[in-house]
């Protein structure tokens, strides 16, 4: 451990001073320049976004026939579109907590299991010598192609009818109930997830310094305490980054939930409760507007406080620039 | 209805299972690799032991062994992989060769539908411009707020506020835009943000979505605008890490800031960057939540993963839609092509 | 941590251990896998009766609100007899059904809304035929008409449940009163009274056919409803068989006659612009300046009251109601063109069968239709159990044995034509292109 950290502790302490190159890069940009310049590009990222906002504070006959604008010069503000979403009418959905709680359950072990299982694959794909390495590499990370709603069918029936090979059953079917079924959804997001898991993290364990994994072989360490002491630590921020990235992608999921986990309040995620309160012709659809801001909480937090882990997320990646 | 916490429980007890299982398969799985090899080289060194007592030549076994923890470490990757992606795809390439109900065998006809039909050259010409513009717009806009905020004062908010749109789903961000290119007659009061502000700059107002091919550099905003925060995150994160000592050796040479932006910057984020466009390329490839939202492919917009959503689950034609969806694979292959010439590099440096 | 070597054991295990949990934990309270046969409310769910304890899973389109309503209109049914309904509604529902048939996860019964979807269903093998008491229900309480479409090669597969009349065209009585227009009750009448409204100035028509990946579909019921008028119901019935092609010159004279109303600029689009505005204007909110005074003439479905805004009152003498859109040719009889839904059956477990029967029993459509805002042709239903003034009218023009009904055309085509390139073409048709290209076009899509 001690031995890596030389090359990539001098990246993180150098980062403090203002000598970066992006800096640099800045202050000849001139300063003023720059921050207009990214004052422009924020504005234009967060308009739209602020102004369904704005949008979700509006009484529902506004929303439908006004700019969000006019709010400004006419203001009438409402919690009911919030008051519908959080506390709504709908006896048959129950309660939006409970689609909260879902959405947890089946975000959280669907971010682990690929981490983990997508970082012991590319530590094996970029440091364990055996042939045919990089077609295996090349050939997962090719199945990033595959559209998911091309393997729905074929994972459901292997949840609802086994494997049968030649009339024999070689596994059963699952079975599941009620709140069984997160782990069917927690399957098929790992599967989903793990060809870019895998290319993500190959890049980065595999541009760690190689005479790190030497010296370790050379005292004898075994990969799999290589894989725990050294790389794993090494790897962490990186592992965070993707973890991000898949909590947003799960959280936001709605077409895998339904197949695997159904829309019952036992088990569907926080977004099939906000895509039902649209109502069966759309006609509701000022709920929304409440409804995102309501999803978009969750992922918020989450990233703002592993924002450091981003920042230091590449850290191991460009050692070898 | 009064929330009952009680009822919930099983959903919590679920998902401590789920840990549970994750700790025991991953710990087990690591815990295996240690002990077993452990046990093999006690025999080995046993063996190595007698084997040196009677004067035998040494066993060599270290090679295979490297090649059986390997598949330990790809066990549970490849196995889930296997199941969820590999037996899919396969089964979608010989849908391909079957008619609408999979059931019986056509050949080529599904081939032949998808050359055949007038659509595919609009639908081409609009995938390729998503796959070239989304990309490449995405991550300079990502490239150059990283650098401008870099050090600011408001780092932390100002990513904030470009990372904020990757935390909506593509089908809520659709919804979004569509708010933003509204239209109403030049009679009425707009709605649309995009048209309020060409009427308030004396303009005419316009029907944005039907022209094309305006239409669709329109709803590529939407995905440019949703994925400019994965770029930005990522390499903001890559120019934090250039060391230092780089930086300072071109700095004592003199060179200006320009010239560092190019020759240093870029060369040292140039993996992040591949990762980056690479990433965006695929999903730019793969997605059609967009498409289907803001105008289901009408008015000349569709791409193809949009068709290959109509004609497999809206139209049940399995074998027109998978068909659709091979053309995507081979589509990928010159990302695969060049994604093998780095690994090649990578391994040659 | 042996036991949990391999995933699948473990999350067997989690699940028997769970399950435990689960049903210790709600043994009080709810009365389930306890029917109350015995109770005089009871005594007209006697031949549903023996099945106490099962459950039936439903799947189908219907959400949150109107999904409040299904559930109670089961409840009495499901404590008599002890049956589990285990209801779901989703938005997804026409895509997501075909998925779970094929990944061998079919819900009990479905709600289908396409007879094209059940004929796709019926001719994969997948859907079970009624049974003879749901049979022998069915062909008493519904009338052939609809029974017809949810029938597959001689063989009876769905039950009609809900319907909509689409033949309805929006208006404001309150308008009509200040301004002193009268009700059309032919189509001449109705053209006059476009060019009435129009020489004042204000677009008479709204029309809007933008509704996320079903974009269209507003346009094609237009189609239908006046082919209908022009052509009468075999011609029509030709034109969804394909035993006519698609752009055969009956068909290019409707969608003209069609024409002359929605993309005349004359008339088009009260409250939102040109012509052109009707494909990018949300059907929900087309036929709003009804209520604003933007726009006179609105034709859409019975469901499009739901639309409007909270406090509108739809009635005869309110801010908004429905006029029968007018025949063009009084000796073809009054056309009728309407949609509902099908209970079909996935499964032919005795407790399915029981539940599809009662679906389709007097108890249940009045049961229904007293919670309000539900029509359906089933003859059973007493008008006395509907309230509102748009759903009276409704099951009026169903009951009405002058009446020729018509399911919705696009429903009836395969998918790929009445909700692809139908719904397609239309768009296009509205963005200025031609009929013949677009007739021709479709045409070439229909194998």
């Amino acid at each position: 451990m001690t031995t890596a950290t030389p090359t990539i502790a001098a990246g993180t302490q150098q980062t403090d001073g203002p000598k970066s190159v992006a800096g640099r890069v800045r202050k000849r940009l001139n300063s003023r320049t720059a921050t207009l310049v990214s004052i422009i590009i924020a504005l234009v990222w967060t308009v739209p976004t602020f102004g369904l906002f704005i949008s979700s504070f509006r009484p529902e006959d506004q929303i439908k026939t006004t700019g969000w604008w006019t709010f400004f010069t006419n203001p009438q503000f409402t919690m009911e579109n919030y008051q519908e979403v959080l506390f709504g009418r709908s006896s048959s959905s129950g309660q939006l907590a409970s689609y909260f709680i879902n959405s947890l359950a089946i975000t959280i072990p669907s971010v682990l299991f690929p981490l983990a299982f997508a970082a012991l694959a590319a530590y094996a794909l970029a440091w364990i010598n055996f042939r045919g390495r990089d077609w295996l590499y090349i050939a997962i990370f090719a199945l990033q192609i595959v559209p998911l709603q091309m393997a729905l069918v074929p994972l459901l029936k292997f949840f609802s009818t086994g494997v049968t090979v030649a009339g024999v059953q070689v596994l059963p079917a699952w079975d599941l109930v009620d709140e069984q079924k997160f782990a069917q959804v927690w399957f098929a997001h790992t599967c989903f997830a793990l060809p870019f898991a895998v290319f993500l993290l190959h890049n980065f364990i595999s541009q760690l310094p190689g005479d790190l994994m030497e010296a370790a072989r050379v005292d004898g360490a075994s990969h799999p305490k290589i894989f725990r002491t050294i790389v794993l630590p090494l790897i962490t921020p990186a592992l965070a980054a993707f973890g991000i990235f898949q909590f947003l992608w799960v959280w936001n999921d709605l077409l895998v939930a339904l197949i695997f986990a159904g829309g019952g309040d036992e088990t569907a995620p926080l977004t099939v409760r906000l895509a039902e309160m649209a109502g069966t012709r759309g006609n509701e659809w000022q709920r929304l507007t409440a409804g995102a801001f309501v999803s978009i909480v969750v992922p918020l937090i989450v990233f703002l406080s592993l924002q450091r882990f981003f920042v230091r997320g590449l850290l191991a990646g460009s050692v070898k620039g | 209805m009064e929330f009952d916490f009680a009822e919930e429980q099983p959903k919590f007890l679920m998902l401590m299972y789920g840990l549970i299982a994750f700790v025991a398969v991953v710990g087990g799985l690591l815990l295996l690799l240690d002990v077993v090899p452990a046990w093999f080289t006690r025999r080995r060194e046993a063996r190595l032991v007698a084997a040196s007592a009677s004067g035998a030549p040494l066993p060599r076994r270290r090679k295979q062994r490297e090649g059986t923890v390997a598949l330990f470490f790809l066990l549970p990757a490849l196995l889930l992989l296997t199941i969820g992606l590999v037996i899919p795809a396969i089964r979608t390439t010989l849908l391909s060769f079957m008619d609408s109900g999979s059931t019986h065998w056509v050949g080529l006809r599904n081939y032949g539908w998808l050359f055949s039909e007038n659509f595919v050259v609009r639908v081409l010409i609009n995938s390729l411009i998503w796959v070239l513009l989304v990309p490449l717009v995405a991550t300079a806009f990502g490239l150059i707020y990283a650098v401008l905020v870099d050090k600011a004062r408001f780092e932390a908010v100002a990513k904030s506020l470009i990372f904020l749109p990757m935390a909506i789903s593509f089908v809520g961000a659709s919804i979004i835009w569509k708010f933003v290119y509204a239209y109403r007659g030049d009679d009425q009061e707009q709605i649309g943000l995009l048209n309020q502000i060409v009427v308030s700059l004396g303009g005419e107002p316009k029907q944005w979505l039907l022209e094309s091919p305006l239409n669709t550099l329109l709803l590529i905003v939407i995905m440019i605008w949703i994925q400019a925060g994965f770029a930005m995150v990522v390499l903001s994160a890559a120019i934090k890490a250039i060391p230092a000592d780089i930086v300072e050796a071109a700095r004592l040479d003199g060179v200006s800031p320009w010239q560092m932006f190019w020759r240093i910057t870029m060369p040292s984020i140039r993996p992040a960057l591949i990762v980056v466009v690479v990433t965006l390329s695929i999903a730019t490839l793969k997605v059609f939540d967009i498409v289907r939202t803001a105008t289901n492919g009408n008015y000349d917009t569709s791409v193809i993963a949009n068709e290959m959503y109509n004609q497999a689950f809206r139209y049940g034609e399995n074998g027109q839609g998978s068909a659709l969806a091979v053309f995507l694979f081979v589509l990928v292959i010159p990302i695969v092509i060049y994604q093998i010439r780095n690994l090649r590099q990578q391994r040659e440096g | 941590m042996a036991v949990f070597a391999r995933p699948r054991q473990a999350f067997v295990i989690a699940g028997v251990l769970g399950l435990a949990l689960s049903a210790s934990a709600c043994g009080t309270g709810d009365d389930k896998g306890s029917s109350n046969a015995d109770a005089p409310e009871c005594a007209a769910y006697d031949k549903y009766q023996g099945n106490d304890g099962k459950k039936v899973s439903i799947y189908a389109s219907i959400r949150d609100a109107e999904a409040d309503l299904l559930e109670q209109s089961w409840e009495q049914f499901t404590k008599c007899t002890g049956i589990e309904i285990d209801y779901e509604g989703n938005a997804e529902f026409e895509a997501q059904l075909p998925v779970r048939v094929d990944g061998g996860n079919a819900p009990d019964l479905a709600f289908v809304p396409q007879p094209g979807l059940v004929k796709r269903f019926a001719d994969a093998g997948k859907l079970k035929s009624l049974g003879a008491d749901t049979k022998a229900m069915a062909e008493q309480n519904l009338p052939a008409d609809w029974l017809k479409y949810g029938t597959v090669d001689g063989n009876l597969y769905g039950v009609p449940l809900g319907a909509n009349v689409k033949s309805f065209v929006w208006y404001s009585p309150k308008l009509f009163k200040e301004k002193g227009w009268t009700v059309p009750t032919t189509w001449d009448e109705l053209i006059k009274l476009s060019d009435t409204i129009a020489a004042t100035g204000m677009k008479p028509w709204c029309a809007g056919i933008e509704s996320g990946d079903a974009t269209g579909w507003p346009a094609t019921d237009w189609i239908e409803d006046v082919l209908l008028r022009t052509q009468g119901p075999e011609v029509y019935d030709q034109w969804t068989t394909h035993s006519i092609p698609f752009n055969d010159p009956k068909i290019a004279d409707a969608v003209d006659r069609a024409g002359s109303i929605l993309k005349n600029e004359k008339y088009m689009n009260g409250g939102f612009g040109g012509v052109k505005s009707i494909g990018t204007t949300a059907f929900g909110e087309a036929g709003l300046p009804i209520t604003t005074g933007k726009c006179a003439l609105h034709r859409q479905a019975s469901f499009y009251a739901n639309q409007f805004p909270d406090g509108t009152k739809v009635a005869e003498d309110g801010d908004a109601f429905a006029f029968y859109f007018p025949a063009i040719d009084p000796a073809k009889g009054k056309p009728v063109l309407g949609a509902g839904e099908f209970v079909v059956a996935y499964a032919d477990r005795p407790e399915v069968q029981a539940v599809q029967t009662y679906l389709a029993s007097g108890e249940y459509v009045n049961s229904r239709a007293k919670l309000g805002n539900w029509v359906t042709a089933n003859n059973k239903l007493d008008i006395a159990n509907v309230a509102s003034p748009i759903d009276k009218l409704s099951v009026e023009i169903l009951q009405d044995k002058s009446g020729v009904f018509r399911f919705d055309g696009s429903d009836l085509m395969p998918a790929a034509v009445g909700a692809g390139t139908f719904w397609k073409g239309m768009v296009e048709w509205i963005n200025g292109k031609d009929t013949a290209s677009v007739l021709q076009g479709i045409e070439s899509s229909w194998k």
